[in-house]
């Protein structure tokens, strides 16, 4: 009978902790829906102003912008790296870690030097545990991809990149494309490329366009502007797609959990009943045993 | 067409007005612009303020924008507003603490990059998570 009590603790034990994986997967359930719905309400934004910046890059204008030039030389990289707050989502922040790590050891035997700039506190804590070099960080968006708190991370790159720290710059994250499937995507932001810039803008072809704006008041703070507005936009979608990312991650962890939680209960209950009828049993046969001897 | 056109408005966050409109006055850079059907492509900077918007058979709606850019087109006018109020000295300050936040980060900085140590480290939690799978899949 000894053992009997110690199973039911841990079948308690067991069922608390199924109570807190179900409450978090149904907790991430509905942040999930409002964070894929944050993601969709950022994507026309980004569109616009992707036809708005792909027009005036391929308009005539005597001014071009240095997001927009390839440069020869590259010695320095600047990697952004998106990644959750918070843990418990399964294997998304081990996977995004994972392409960046490879794709840094890559650069490095290049002869490359890299700096990262971290959004999110998993992807901090494991950049700076490895020592490498961080220009700027932001942890603690929360639920909310808030564009005010991204934009000083982002500055300090985009005038890294306009001061010639870096060459190039890379951003990491978790593209969201179902509950189940999120996968690691690495994107180059700048320089910008010319098939970032026409990808899903296919409809209007490049000969049509012989018109340029006209510039109020001049056409290099507004180009200017709208380069930094795009990459910014870029940046937040990438932030909102992997916070989608992290709840759906995380509900599917959770699910897993409490299935799990369950599945160990049942064990645990069958052994319980087994060595209580064993009990019963052992019980019975000394009662037996002792009559008979009687 | 000819006497309406196409107004967006659209911040980062989310899609604030979308829909023909007669006439609109936005508070540009260099002072309020009135924008009629045909106007000439223009790209210019606005103002925090409002946006004037007539619509045909409506009452004029007025909508404020925290600044950003305004791109017109003869037939389609797009505002891409700020969400968050924007000048060079709140972004730059913004910016220095984002540096000063990563400084601090790094003071805690244990070794140079080591690369292998990273590397294993990450094998390790996929590993742990690989074998996770592993169970579950048995139908533990």
């Amino acid at each position: 009978m000894a053992g009997s009590r110690e199973i039911r603790n841990k079948i308690k034990s067991v069922k608390n902790t199924q109570k807190i994986t179900r409450a978090m997967e149904m907790v991430a359930a509905s942040k999930m829906r409002k964070a894929q719905e944050r993601m969709k309400k950022a994507r026309p934004y980004g569109e616009k102003i992707r036809n708005v910046a792909a027009h005036m890059s391929r308009a005539n204008t005597e001014y071009r912008h240095p997001f927009l030039i390839e440069r020869d030389t590259v010695k320095k990289i600047g990697i952004i790296v998106v990644t959750s707050d918070k843990g418990l989502c399964g294997g998304l922040n081990t996977n995004v870690l994972r392409k960046t790590l490879n794709q840094m050891k890559i650069w490095s035997n290049e002869g490359e030097q890299i700096e990262a700039c971290c959004i999110g506190n998993k992807g901090l804590g494991f950049m700076s545990r490895i020592g490498a070099n961080i220009t700027s960080q932001v942890v603690g968006l929360g639920d909310t991809p808030d564009m005010a708190r991204l934009i000083g991370a982002v500055k300090v790159v985009l005038d890294g990149y306009t001061q010639d720290q870096f060459d190039r710059v890379f951003i990491f994250y978790n593209r969201f494309i179902n509950t189940m499937k999120q996968q690691p995507v690495m994107e180059q932001l700048l320089p910008l490329t010319d098939e970032i810039m026409q990808s899903d803008n296919q409809n209007d072809a490049p000969e049509k366009i012989s018109w340029d704006y006209i510039y109020e008041p001049e056409a290099k703070p507004v180009i200017d502007d709208i380069m930094v507005r795009y990459i910014e936009a870029l940046i937040y979608q990438a932030v909102a797609e992997n916070m989608a990312s992290e709840q759906s991650a995380r509900m599917v962890a959770m699910k897993a959990a409490s299935d799990n939680a369950g599945n160990v209960i049942d064990e645990l209950t069958l052994i319980y009943n087994k060595s209580r009828q064993a009990a019963i049993t052992k019980e019975l046969s000394e009662i037996v045993g002792g009559a008979a001897a009687v | 067409m000819g006497t309406i056109f196409h107004l967006d408005i659209v911040s980062a966050e989310e899609s604030i007005y979308s829909g023909p409109v007669e006439f609109m006055v936005a508070p540009a850079q260099m002072g309020e612009v009135g924008i009629y059907p045909r106007h000439t492509p223009m790209l210019t900077k606005i103002k925090s303020g409002m946006v004037r918007i007539k619509a045909q058979l409506k009452e004029e709606e007025l909508i404020y924008v925290s600044g950003g850019m305004l791109e017109v087109q003869p037939d389609i006018v797009t505002i891409l507003a700020d969400t968050a109020v924007r000048s060079d000295d709140l972004d730059e300050a913004k910016a220095l603490e984002a540096k000063r936040a990563a400084e601090e980060a790094m003071k805690n900085k244990e070794s140079e990059l080591d690369y292998v140590r990273a590397q294993a480290e990450l094998i390790e939690a996929m590993s742990q998570l690989a074998a996770i799978d592993k169970l579950r899949k048995r139908g533990h």
